[in-house]
């Protein structure tokens, strides 16, 4: 269950975000969860869409430098302490997290969070273990 | 403002206004040598007449120089380290070094009578700047593999001056020597010259109190412009002085009070201008590439060395009551070199460097610009989607590494930015891979 994340470079530009998403949107492209890590000079547009594919080379095509990343969404109880547990489970399997970002979709009650994790493979199975529910490409990028 | 010192002195004047006649026979005597000399010594130079047939017997006068083949800097590269030196290791009393094409430096010899030359030619240069033993020589440029401050140091140490070695940088201790030594010569970039201004300016300092009277610029092309405003702000006359580590170093020509050309030891130093596509040697006051013959260099002795610089030459007397060619203020380059903070540096050079670390040669571009006064380089570098990492600190590890590189080799430091694919523009014939925003 690795979902494919894109990741954008973008210079710290005026219009290179609305660039972006204008092309996604003329391309009927739907964003699911979103998230932008900055530095000084440059960001990392980093975006969960329901066709990471058709985004990946409509993007490539207009010269942006993309890749796509192997990320894990799990769905965890929106109560407090939700996600505490989730990080406490990786801890204590010695498993990293490189970042994470959360977002809400249509599951009721659910909390969604994306996580690329220094060890993903590792970290489905740790979470399966402790029931903690790992989505699938198909339940990310349809947000069913 | 500048104070046009009268009374024309020189350091030699036997041959700094030696009837033109004479020197055209001293030049031709000492180019037949030259050329048997460098035949007889030199397996790069007798393979390169062989192959056009030339013999050092067809050389008889300087008339005949245009039969001879040219140098390059690949030359030297080609033959790196000391394959050009025409005498033995051990008679190589000093070696310096500047900057190559790519990777590779480019690295000059002198035996003890170059050094003296060298000594000999910047003497001339300072006397006409009006360097005596009253003066105090402070020499700003870089001491060590740089010919620049040993070039002056030796220059000003024969015709008597009290030198301050102080080399580059370590601006607040410069302006304090100064005042405290009572620096009346000041030898450096004009770009750190006007930095000197700027410092002393904004630390209110009083120049009325400065003893500068003359400085003595060079290594980096500037403007008329330039040399106004140092002049005001600096308060001194300002000098331009060229030469080329190849050649032997600074003082190959300078500018005397009259600021009217710089003139070239031609007994040591025969200068011609060449057009740099078709080779064909210009007439007097066409510009064009600048080339020289060293006529009496024993370590490295050079014919017709490339320089890529552009000027002209003038075979008229000057007002200053010497006879010697003067050369026109250098106006650019014909090639792509870009003089940073008085270094040389060839665009290519960034393309090892990228190609050493990437394995590829992504697009780059290098933005040149003056900022404070001094020159600022930024690299920027196409962001491929092979070293896109998805991770912050890959990229930025990535960054830091091509600067680090590009201190090692380029010996300055740059600024490095990673951009996106369309930042560089493509063009359709040759890349244009620097902008230089500077007015110089």
């Amino acid at each position: 269950m690795l979902v494919k994340q894109i990741s954008v470079f973008l210079e710290n530009n005026p219009g290179r975000l609305a660039e972006v998403t204008k092309i996604l949107g003329e391309n009927g492209i739907d964003i699911r969860a979103l998230s932008i890590a900055d530095t000084t000079d440059f960001g990392i547009l980093r975006i969960i869409v329901n066709n990471p594919d058709k985004a990946l080379e409509k993007l490539k095509a207009e010269g942006f430098t993309v890749n796509s990343t192997n990320i894990i969404t799990i769905a965890i109880d929106d109560t407090p302490g939700g996600l505490s547990l989730c990080l406490r489970i990786l801890m204590d399997a010695n498993i990293g997290i490189e970042y994470m970002y959360a977002f809400t979709g249509k599951i009721i009650d659910k909390a969604l969070v994306v996580i690329r994790a220094s060890n993903n493979e590792e970290a489905i199975k740790v979470f399966e273990k402790n029931n903690i529910r790992v989505l699938t490409e198909n339940e990310v990028y349809n947000m069913i | 403002m500048g104070v046009l010192i009268t009374g024309n002195k020189y350091w030699n004047p036997a041959m700094e206004c030696m009837d033109r006649a004479d020197m055209k026979k001293l030049q031709s005597e000492r180019l037949v040598a030259l050329v048997k000399r460098v035949y007889d010594n030199v397996p790069f130079y007798r393979k390169k007449m062989d192959d056009i047939n030339v013999k050092p017997s067809d050389i008889k006068s300087i008339d005949d120089l245009y039969k001879l083949p040219f140098t390059t800097k690949q030359d030297l590269r080609d033959t790196y380290p000391f394959g050009l030196f025409a005498v033995p290791m051990d008679e190589i009393v000093r070696i310096h070094a500047s900057s190559g094409t790519t990777g590779k430096q480019t690295v000059v010899g002198y035996t003890k009578n170059d050094i003296d030359t060298w000594s000999e030619v910047m003497a001339r240069c300072l006397v006409g700047a009006g360097v005596d033993k009253k003066s105090f020589m402070q020499v700003a440029y870089g001491y060590g593999l740089f010919t620049g401050g040993l070039g002056v140091h030796y220059g000003s140490e024969k015709v008597g001056a009290s030198v301050i070695p102080i080399s580059g940088g370590n601006t607040k201790r410069q302006i304090q020597m100064m005042y405290d030594f009572g620096s009346t010569h000041l030898a450096c970039t004009p770009s750190y010259a006007l930095y000197l201004a700027e410092e002393m300016d904004e630390a209110g300092c009083d120049k009325s109190f400065l003893k500068l009277k003359v400085g003595i610029f060079g290594a980096e092309p500037w403007s008329e412009n330039m040399r106004r405003e140092i002049e005001e702000r600096l308060g001194v006359v300002a000098l331009d002085i060229y030469g080329l580590s190849e050649v032997m170093g600074p003082g190959v020509s300078c500018e005397c009070m009259y600021k009217d050309g710089l003139h070239i030891s031609e007994d040591h130093f025969i200068a011609e201008i060449i057009d740099t596509d078709t080779d064909e040697v210009l007439p007097d006051g066409a510009p064009g590439e600048i080339i020289f013959t060293t006529l009496t260099k024993e370590g490295l002795p050079l014919i017709r060395y490339r320089t890529h610089d552009i000027s002209s030459l003038n075979y008229n007397k000057c007002a200053c009551g010497r006879t010697s060619v003067r050369m026109s203020k250098i106006t650019g380059r014909s090639d792509d070199m870009l003089i940073i903070r008085g270094v040389n540096v060839f665009p290519s050079q960034i393309e090892t460097v990228l190609l050493e670390i990437a394995g590829t040669s992504p697009h780059y571009q290098l933005i040149v610009d003056r900022v404070d006064n001094l020159d600022t380089l930024e690299v920027q570098v196409e962001l491929t989607p092979e070293f896109f990492s998805d991770e912050v600190r890959f990229i930025e590890n990535f960054e830091k590494k091509i600067k680090k590189e590009i201190e090692a080799t380029l010996g300055i430091s740059a600024k490095v930015k990673l951009v996106e694919p369309k930042t560089i523009a493509r063009s359709e014939g040759k890349a244009k891979r620097i902008i230089d925003n500077r007015v110089l």
